[in-house]
């Protein structure tokens, strides 16, 4: 109980406005995979900590504006920001991430023990 | 031995049985956070997806950027018909998860076209397009007749 607190309050004290990705989230014999999108981050600009059992992807943005004057504008500034609680079965000391053309890969790789394995009978 | 876990399936998608009421709440707290953002995927299934986009204007160009991530450059179609810029392509599902397990599917799948239409003319052979970090910038060069110039007064 106490637990859940405590991620709903560090949630809640951002001023700075944030967007959600969308993320797709697959799950293989061996891990997970989680994708999102956060066009406009590269490398530089992405922060990825693993606390407890709870990730948090946080992309910024570059912000490259073209010259000019806006004629018109849809595009929102703000950054991007998802916490996810993670299965027990995934060895966090694996978890590997890369990001190409804006869209962020997350491997999380289930750890040995819990992957599914046959049991030979003696 | 001190390892093993009681199997149990998860009967609906979620990280952890312990843990499905608090991420049940963090559900809502996002829908409340942001809820034009929510209203868009609504009405998606309706209108389509299409990419965002921003139009910059100088004096010697137009400026489009459009955000789309995770496409090749050579998917991505672009052309300039009657003053008008279309952007267009095909998202395509990733085939090396199709044995996967999907727990969540948010991201847009199938094709989709914006259509930009430029105030004044452009010179559609010196048009440029840079695809970077899932951002699309096209810069249009303004055609000679279009761009602003000097009128000398003379007197007499």
């Amino acid at each position: 109980m106490k637990t859940t607190v405590q991620q709903e309050t560090s949630n809640q004290s951002l001023t700075q406005e944030f967007e959600a990705p969308e993320v797709n989230i697959f799950e293989t014999k061996d891990g997970y995979v989680l994708e999102a999108e956060m066009p406009g981050v590269s490398k530089e600009g992405l922060e990825i900590t693993l606390e407890g059992n709870e990730i948090t992807l946080v992309g910024h943005r570059n912000h490259e504006t073209p010259p000019g004057t806006s004629l018109f504008r849809e595009r929102r500034p703000a950054d991007y920001k998802r916490v996810f609680e993670l299965d027990p079965a995934i060895d966090t000391s694996k978890v590997s991430a890369r990001i190409e053309q804006g869209i962020l890969t997350l491997t999380l790789p289930k750890s040995e023990e819990v992957k599914p394995r046959k049991i030979s009978v003696e | 031995m001190s390892h093993l876990i009681r199997w149990q399936r998860p009967s609906f998608p979620s990280w952890s049985p312990l843990n499905r009421l608090s991420s049940l709440r963090s559900e809502i707290d996002r829908l409340f956070e942001n809820p034009l953002a929510e209203l868009s995927h609504a009405s998606r299934l309706l209108s389509g997806w299409s990419p965002s986009l921003d139009v910059q204007e100088d004096k010697d160009n137009f400026y489009v950027q459009a955000e789309l991530p995770g496409m090749r450059k050579e998917e991505i179609e672009l052309t300039l018909h009657d003053g008008s810029l279309s952007i267009s392509g095909e998202r395509k599902a990733d085939q090396k998860y199709e044995e996967a397990e999907v727990y969540r599917a948010e991201r847009f799948v199938g094709r989709f076209q914006r259509t930009v239409a430029l105030p004044t003319p452009v010179a559609a052979d010196k048009v440029k397009a840079q695809y970077k970090d899932g951002i699309l910038t096209v810069t249009l060069p303004k055609s000679e007749e279009a761009k602003p110039k000097q009128i000398e007064v003379k007197v007499g």
